[in-house]
């Protein structure tokens, strides 16, 4: 498997209107319309139930659409069973054949597909290779660690070459150290490999490290797609908001809106955010623990609070602050040193509040 | 690929039955392909013979006219399921409406004149024909895109249906309808309502302090008692077993093994040898008090004994997975809220084992109501429906109606039964395993529940091992009661061996059944291993419409008593189309269809240990169905396979009720075989053949459990059993 083949192999992926039910009143993916290109690493992510496994099973052929296209590569797979399609998958208990050696995991599918005996074993070999197992291919499965085992689940995958590779929840069974390097590994192969991956999970976290974008879902429909940095800059809604990290949700009131400039205000605090879909009128703001400043009380542009509860986090300090725009919670560096009781003042770093829509 | 086999099943295999057997290859040279009767289909036609069979070949070219059409591929799927549908139709038509006389309905000959041609049971021709039609229909409806079009899925489920309906429900509806029939063949709901509520069947003379109630009555009140005094020894058993602290736990779990092994009427006969007129107990007691012998045994006490001796240790089987399914946490959880053993006992563990209890009782009272080689050779007066319908056939009153009739009475008994085992607690169910291993350890019973459970164990225990010694030891006594000189003469006259011009004679007189009984058990047992694994697998991993009912279909064959099957299938299977009365085939099908649901139950219980995504894995890294099934799953089931075929072997060789109505002088059993013996009293003979089975089966069994724990995982034998 050279690096060239395997680029060149990875396909887009694209959803049009895709909805699946299960019987008559169970929705699971609803409309759902996406495109995932060439090369490229989405994470779907969303809390469980929000229709994300189901979305990766119908790209896998496991779950077949009950309306709307899939489309992979050039070709219109949505009738297509998953032995026909070229997709391959890491489950989430990572699924290892337990009669089988560890090469004969790999070599499975190879087998199958009915490749040279020559072919299987060197191709099988270079998989081991690229997961760092190579000479664990005569141990079963059941001898091996459990990060040792989903890099075998990779491995099986990764050998067939497919058009889109796909990964459900591969890190939940680790444990937290093994998690960021294992990982690390899996966005290592795929840049170096330039495979297409769709991956699931449900830790924000994980999916901010290791993706080009995120689609986040919620009741069966993308609640938004984008970078990372978008998704967690700006997110588009309140779900998005609290899902992603963690943010205060504000109200307050766009007082005017000028050459796509909004001036708003929240309590006593008057600033100008970029908008385009907004209009004058009440508002749901966004701002994360860490873009709010709590300086001296009676400060310009800030608005009063009261410290309710310090909390000394080793890394940084966590305080719980009543204003009249509601609780807020604070996150500043621990050189800040505000007790239980104290009045403050409660401002906005500069690009901080995120307006919402509705 | 169907298309050449159904072509070749026309043209080149004979059509019909075949009197010597296919394999003798005697009609290869005896007239074939000309004679009518070994000719196939095709020849029949063009000779002018048989036209009604010339519609099938327009059929079976269908799907090549479609092809040769180029309609699109959707087409081509509404092409081949019309051109199963019709050939399957069109196939049951012809056999249904043609027999052995011409037409079979009044109706059809006065619609098309009298036909004064007849026709015999179908033939491999019409077989393999029947299964092209078959896997038309179910590639078209996979073409459809049924089951994502999988051809393999849809396949299997359309054999299935096919199976059972030919042989279930075909057998069932023919007794139904020859219930309602009388003896000239008309058809009467009248005659059905009157044989059905006849005094010999429903009557309450008893209750009056006439003379005796009904054989309806006396079956529900024998499977009532039997049920509800099993689940009290099965329980009492289980505690025991779990809670006690006794370290004997492995001795309790190996006597469940006895009744799998044990042909349903030795217990019967033991309890004879004890109980009976010349019986031990019976002299001992009569010589002390001085009474006068009696025959007191024979009748309610006497199958009522033998049946709690058969069918407790199935109800340890139940209870011991309830007791055991009651989370010790539970427990822990009610002690540390201060309450008592005893008060445990009573306020937590009992309630949640209560839907195991109900369990239990049905499962008791489905086995006993059942049961034919118990009342068979204990029963004396008291008539229950099992043997009645024996007696109905084979008596001197020979009435087929009237054996349909009792067999429905049944028939509706154990179905209401096994109805309300699954409606009912299918669905309520307290099993309190939550999948997370609880470390807790089981409370300890409270002493005044443990004493008595110790006596009643203890004594049931003993009586057990009496009753099996006495079957060991009784074959070797002369004559029981009369003359008990220990002797090696009933062991000579079953298994004689000699040496004659041909080497080694087998002249003893069992031996004939003992070999037939070897080869179909050992014929049957593999075929309903697959059958059941197979549709295991389509129940676990499969979704398709319908799957309820295919369930509920395929598991029904257990609790439709062995009695009822030997009934419906001489009723369905002695005239054509489907001729197989006499047969060892009809032998091996019988098991089949009777044991499956174990080989199901053993399949899904180890199924669903296998996590789903193994298939999936398969499935996506490019393997279709039917390499996931054979790579993958089948050989993670080994245990589970074995467990099934020693499983189905062993209950071929013990079963006695559906058996003793289909075998022949060619094909007898060991157990029809015995029960001859039982009937002109020669016990010897009977006892020492039953020791000879029960040694066979324990060391197939002990066998299987030795390569089973040898290979690391545990038997799932039991757990099978549970499930039921």
């Amino acid at each position: 498997m050279t690096i060239q083949q395997a680029r060149s192999k990875a396909a887009s992926v694209e959803f049009k209107n895709v909805t699946k039910m299960y019987g008559k009143s169970v929705t699971a993916v609803d409309d759902v319309s996406l495109h995932v290109h060439a090369g490229e690493l989405v994470t779907l992510l969303g809390p469980s139930g929000c229709g994300k496994t189901t979305t990766l099973r119908m790209i896998a052929g496991l779950e077949m659409a009950t309306g709307g296209n899939i489309i992979i590569g050039d070709t219109d797979v949505t009738k297509l069973p998953a032995t026909d399609r070229d997709v391959s998958m890491v489950f989430q208990s990572y699924a290892l054949f337990p009669h089988m050696s560890v090469m004969d995991n790999v070599a499975y599918g190879l087998r199958i597909n009915k490749l040279k005996k020559d072919e299987v074993i060197e191709r099988a070999n270079r998989g081991l290779e690229l997961v760092g197992l190579t000479g664990y291919g005569d141990r079963l499965p059941s001898e091996l660690s459990g990060g040792q085992q989903q890099r075998v689940a990779v491995a099986r995958a990764l050998v067939l070459e497919p058009q889109v590779l796909l990964f459900d929840e591969p890190l939940s069974n680790l444990d937290a150290k093994l998690r960021r390097q294992v990982r690390e590994d899996i966005r290592d192969i795929q840049t170096s490999l330039g495979l297409t991956v769709v991956y699931v999970t449900h830790d924000q976290e994980e999916a901010l490290a290791v993706s080009d974008r995120i689609i986040v879902m919620n009741n069966a429909t993308i609640a938004q797609i984008g970078t990372p940095r978008e998704l967690y800059d700006a997110p588009k809604d309140e779900f998005v908001a609290d899902f992603i990290g963690e943010a205060n949700l504000l109200d307050g009131r766009i007082e005017s809106i000028e050459n796509g400039m909004a001036t708003v205000l929240i309590d006593q605090i008057r600033f100008e955010l970029p908008t385009t879909d907004h209009s004058a009128g009440a508002i749901r703001v966004a701002i994360r623990p860490g873009r709010i400043q709590i300086v001296a009380a009676n400060t310009p542009n800030t608005m009063a609070g009261e410290i309710l509860k310090a909390t000394y986090a080793g890394s940084h300090m966590e305080y719980k602050v009543a204003t009249p725009a509601g609780e807020l919670f604070v996150v500043s560096d621990v050189e800040s040193d505000f007790s239980d009781g104290q009045a403050v003042g409660v401002g906005f770093a500069t690009k901080g509040p995120v307006l919402l829509t509705a | 690929m169907w298309l050449i086999v159904g072509i070749v099943s026309f043209c080149l295999l004979p059509w019909y039955v075949l009197e010597d057997g296919f394999w003798s290859f005697e009609w290869l040279f005896d007239g074939y392909p000309f004679d009518t009767d070994y000719a196939p289909a095709a020849f029949l036609i063009a000779q002018g013979e048989k036209l009604w069979l010339a519609p099938l070949p327009f059929f079976l070219l269908l799907p090549l006219l479609s092809r040769v059409l180029n309609h699109s591929a959707k087409q081509r799927s509404n092409v081949l399921i019309m051109a199963g549908v019709a050939g399957i139709a069109w196939l049951a038509m012809q056999g249904l409406g043609i027999g052995l006389r011409g037409w079979n309905f009044e109706a059809l000959s006065q619609l098309f004149g009298p036909l004064d041609d007849r026709q015999f049971g179908m033939g491999f021709g019409a077989l393999f024909l029947f299964a092209t039609f078959l896997f038309f229909l179910t590639t078209g409806i996979a073409g459809r895109g049924a089951v994502n079009g999988d051809v393999f899925v849809v396949g299997a489920i359309g054999l299935i249906i096919a199976m059972v309906t030919v042989f279930i429900f075909f057998p069932i509806v023919q007794m139904l309808s020859s219930a309602l029939r009388d003896n000239d063949g008309v058809y009467s709901l009248g005659i059905f309502a009157e044989k059905f509520f006849e005094n010999k069947i429903w009557g309450l003379g008893c209750l009056q302090g006439g003379t005796r109630c009904g054989v309806a009555w006396n079956s529900l009140f024998l499977a009532v008692l039997v049920g509800f005094l099993t689940t009290v020894l099965g329980l009492v058993f289980a505690l025991v077993a779990t809670r006690s602290g006794l370290k004997r736990g492995n001795f309790l779990r190996a006597m469940t093994v006895l009744p799998i092994i044990t042909p349903p009427f030795v217990i019967g006969l033991a309890i004879i040898l004890l109980f009976g007129l010349s019986g031990s107990v019976t002299r001992f007691v009569a010589d002390i008090l001085d009474l006068q012998p009696t025959r007191w045994v024979y009748g309610l006490p006497g199958i009522l004994i033998a049946q709690l001796l058969s069918f407790t240790p199935i109800a340890f089987l139940v209870m011991i997975g309830v007791v055991e399914g009651v989370s010790p946490s539970m427990e822990e959880a009610a002690q540390t809220l201060r309450a008592s053993r005893w008060q445990t006992f009573k306020t937590v563990t009992l309630p949640l084992m209560r839907p195991g209890l109900a369990n239990a009782f049905l499962l008791g009272f489905i086995e006993s109501m059942a049961d034919f080689g118990n009342p068979l050779v204990l029963g004396g007066n008291y008539d229950v429906l099992s043997t009645e319908i024996f007696f109905a056939i084979v008596g001197a009153q020979n009435d087929q109606g009237m054996a349909a009739v009792l067999a429905i009475a049944l028939l509706i008994f154990t179905l209401s039964a096994f109805y309300a085992q699954r409606r009912w607690l299918g669905k309520k169910s307290y099993t309190t395993k939550t999948g997370k291993g609880d470390s807790g350890v089981h409370v300890m019973m409270p002493k005044r529940v443990l004493l008595p459970c110790y006596l009643v164990a203890g004594i049931w225990t003993l009586f057990t091992a009496t009753v099996y010694g006495m079957i060991l030891y009784g074959g070797f006594v002369e004559t029981w009661g009369l003359n008990n000189t220990l002797t090696f003469k009933h062991y000579i006259t079953a298994f004689g061996v000699g040496f004659n011009d041909f080497g080694i004679h087998f002249k003893g007189s069992a031996w004939d059944s003992f070999f037939t009984t070897l080869k179909i058990a050992a014929t049957a047992a593999p075929l309903t291993a697959m059958l059941g694994l197979l549709t295991a697998w389509l129940l676990v991993r499969q979704n398709f419409a319908g799957k309820n009912a295919f369930e509920f279909g395929t598991m029904l064959s257990f609790a439709i008593p062995g009695t009822v099957i030997g009934v419906s299938y001489i009723l369905a299977f002695n005239v054509p189309p489907i001729e197989l009365t006499g047969t060892g085939v009809i032998l091996i099908i019988s098991f089949i269809f009777r044991n499956m649901p174990v080989g199901v139950r053993a399949g899904i219980a180890s199924m669903s240990q296998l996590d789903k995504s193994l298939d999936e894995a398969s499935l996506t890294l490019g393997a279709n169905t039917w390499k996931t099934f054979t790579r993958i799953i089948l050989p993670l089931m080994r245990p589970a396979i074995l467990a099934a075929l020693v499983f189905s072997f062993v209950r071929a060789m013990t079963a006695i009720s559906a058996v003793i109505f289909l075998v022949s002088a060619e094909y007898n059993m060991a157990t029809s075989y015995i029960i001859g013996r039982v009937e002109n009293n020669d016990y010897g003979i009977a006892i020492a053949y039953s020791s000879v089975l029960i040694v066979v089966m324990l060391t197939v069994v002990a066998l299987m459990q030795f390569i089973v724990n040898r290979s690391g995982k545990g038997s799932r034998l039991a757990q099978s059993r549970t499930n039921w």
